[in-house]
């Protein structure tokens, strides 16, 4: 019961993006509690054979490839059962993973099968002498961090990390011994029957290549104030998105939505009018070189983030911008 | 059918939060309360479930202090049932603030075991702590299969299908027996209101107090919690709307250089 154990996610017949940045998360963490760290990945056997050997060629104690023919296919019953089998033949104290939609829907149920809590979306990890690792979360949709620590010292402590908060860049190449497990599975026990992804429609808003947004949020309050939005951005010539909320009241169409159910920009600049910042809609435009923001209240998390602040009313200060925009395209033309 | 609704009772988006006086928790003393919105689609997909088999019953479950019965008559207004409140001391030992997730969990699952329900929804995360785990950790206790993000619902022979939402706009069918539980994510139904006569009619319906177990003993510690310090060197504009709109004039084309 010491060391570390990151389990990996794929997808396709590829990684998922976030994998390398928990397996990231995982290495510094080892190290700051000097023990080792190996990772797991789980699917059909012959499907994760070309996986599990790139896993190898990384810093680690081993490499876990957990197939069956029953992981073909993501369910949370199967990866449950896999894992519960892994985590006892391994022991980790810590077992650390990307915070993906997938983890989200089977993490909880293993931690509460081991008797434990999944610490999730932790933007940072700490090792200190005096707790031992701590991990950080937030609270209150971002305007607070909590630090939490493990318990007991039995048992595992159950991590899994927010994206973008460690760097896949920093994954420590090396070596290592590939390890089959062989979990036992039946296939009785898997309740749900999944079917095949798809998408409603074929995307035609592609925002990822916009050089200028100007994005909305709750602040707007109703739909007839969208017209705001839409003048400033017509005045700049920049493209109309919005956070998740906006979309869900039907008001713009889901296509338009930033974040991480939505799309993942990064243009030259961004105006955020009414939002409040939520983590998932930060994740989705924290690539942008330019952030101004927008909103009435001071502690809105969307000033961390943001290069120019303006804490006061949209009512106002939007078409006030607009008409300074529109005087000085008009000035540069006559000029 | 019977469908149960796991709803919680959380800040309004707006409300100031403060660092309670001890460190490790929300100073609660001015906050102004309300249903967590992905409660609210949980809800709705339940109400709009019953209407669909034009019979059935959906019953709204909330652990907390008595503050929390305002949101379960929301609930009720809006068109439930009837409502059970696991009842918990406002602070201190046995409060919600003391309980980890999977103790909160084994709360609202113990009263879900008295009503022998077909399908147990509630929200996929709370807009206060974001763990987003009470439903899964309940399906677990419960011996249930689950979904997670799910948008839709459809009854079939032998169970349900489900749609739920993957990452990057990508969605996914899952089909499973009943009972089950399912964590729903907004935006699949638009919300209704409550009407007038759902508010007087709400004074009428079955509010049930149930009696909340002691607590266990965490397995989770919070060591502390504080504002986030902030990384980013953010330019504060001050003044009138049309200094300010200036002065953004000025940046957008000496430095950002788009006009």
């Amino acid at each position: 019961m010491s060391g570390v154990l990151v389990v990996m996610e794929t997808k396709g017949a590829g990684w998922h993006r976030m994998s390398f940045e928990a397996l990231a998360a995982g290495q510094t963490l080892a190290a700051g509690l000097g023990v080792e760290c190996s990772a797991a990945v789980l699917g059909e056997g012959a499907a994760i054979a070309g996986l599990v050997t790139e896993l190898a060629t990384k810093k680690l104690a081993a490499a876990w490839a957990v197939g069956d023919t029953l992981l073909e296919q993501y369910t949370a019953d199967g990866w449950v059962a896999a894992l519960e089998q892994l985590i006892a033949e391994v022991k980790p104290k810590h077992v650390v993973f990307p915070h993906t939609y997938q983890v989200r829907d089977y993490a909880p149920a293993l931690a509460t099968r081991l008797g434990e809590v999944l610490i999730g979306d932790v933007t940072a990890i700490r090792v200190d002498a005096q707790s031992g690792s701590v991990f950080v979360r937030q609270w209150m949709q971002g305007k607070l961090n909590a630090e939490y620590r493990h318990g007991g010292a039995g048992g595992v402590c159950v991590a899994s990390v927010q994206a973008g908060s460690f760097r896949a860049d920093a994954v420590e190449e090396g070596e290592c011994e590939v390890k089959a497990f062989a979990p036992k599975l039946e296939a009785g026990k898997i309740r749900t029957k999944p079917g095949e992804a798809f998408r409603e429609a074929a995307q035609t808003v592609d925002l990822s290549s916009s050089a200028m947004i100007v994005s909305v949020g709750r602040g707007i309050g109703e739909q007839e104030n969208l017209k705001l939005v839409e003048d400033l951005a017509a005045a700049l010539g920049a493209d109309v998105a919005a956070s998740r909320p906006i979309c869900d009241a039907g008001w713009l169409p889901m296509e338009r939505q930033v974040g991480s159910s939505g799309q993942t920009v990064a243009p030259k600049l961004y105006v955020a009018v009414g939002i409040s910042g939520a983590i998932q809609h930060l994740v989705g435009m924290k690539g942008a070189k330019t952030v101004i923001a927008i909103n009435k209240d001071a502690d809105a998390p969307i000033f961390e983030v943001a290069d120019i602040g303006v804490v006061g009313d949209l009512f106002e200060v939007v078409p006030a911008l607009t008409g300074a925009i529109q005087a000085a395209r008009r000035d540069a033309n006559q000029g | 059918m019977k469908i149960v609704v796991a709803v919680k009772q959380v800040p309004e988006r707006d409300a100031v939060v403060r660092v309670a006086a001890d460190g490790r928790g929300v100073d609660e003393s001015d906050v102004a309360w309300t249903m967590n919105e992905p409660d609210a689609y949980a809800l709705e997909e339940a109400l709009q479930l019953k209407e669909r088999a034009g019979d059935g019953e959906v019953v709204v479950l909330c652990a907390g202090p008595e503050r929390v019965q305002s949101t379960l008559r929301e609930a009720l207004a809006k068109g439930a049932d009837r409502a059970v409140h696991v009842v918990t001391p406002e602070s201190g030992a046995g409060s919600l603030g003391e309980r980890d997730s999977l103790d909160v969990a084994r709360l609202l699952a113990e009263a879900v075991r008295g009503e022998t329900a077909d399908l147990v929804l509630t929200g996929l995360q709370s807009d206060d702590l974001g763990a987003g785990q009470t439903g899964v950790v309940m399906a677990e206790l419960l011996g249930v299969p689950h979904a997670t993000l799910v948008l839709q619902v459809e009854l079939v022979s032998g169970g349900i299908k489900v749609k739920r939402e993957l990452e990057d706009g990508w969605m996914q069918q899952v089909e499973m027996p009943l009972p089950a539980l399912l964590t729903v994510q907004s935006g699949g139904n638009r919300l209704r209101y409550a009407t007038l006569m759902g508010i007087k009619r709400a004074r009428q319906k079955e509010m049930r107090e149930v009696e909340a177990a002691a607590a266990g003993k965490r397995v989770d510690e919070i060591v502390r919690v504080s504002p986030p310090v902030r990384v980013k060197q953010t330019e504060m504009l001050t003044g009138s709307a049309d200094e300010i709109a200036a002065k953004l004039v000025e940046r957008l084309k000496f430095e950002v250089k788009v006009l």
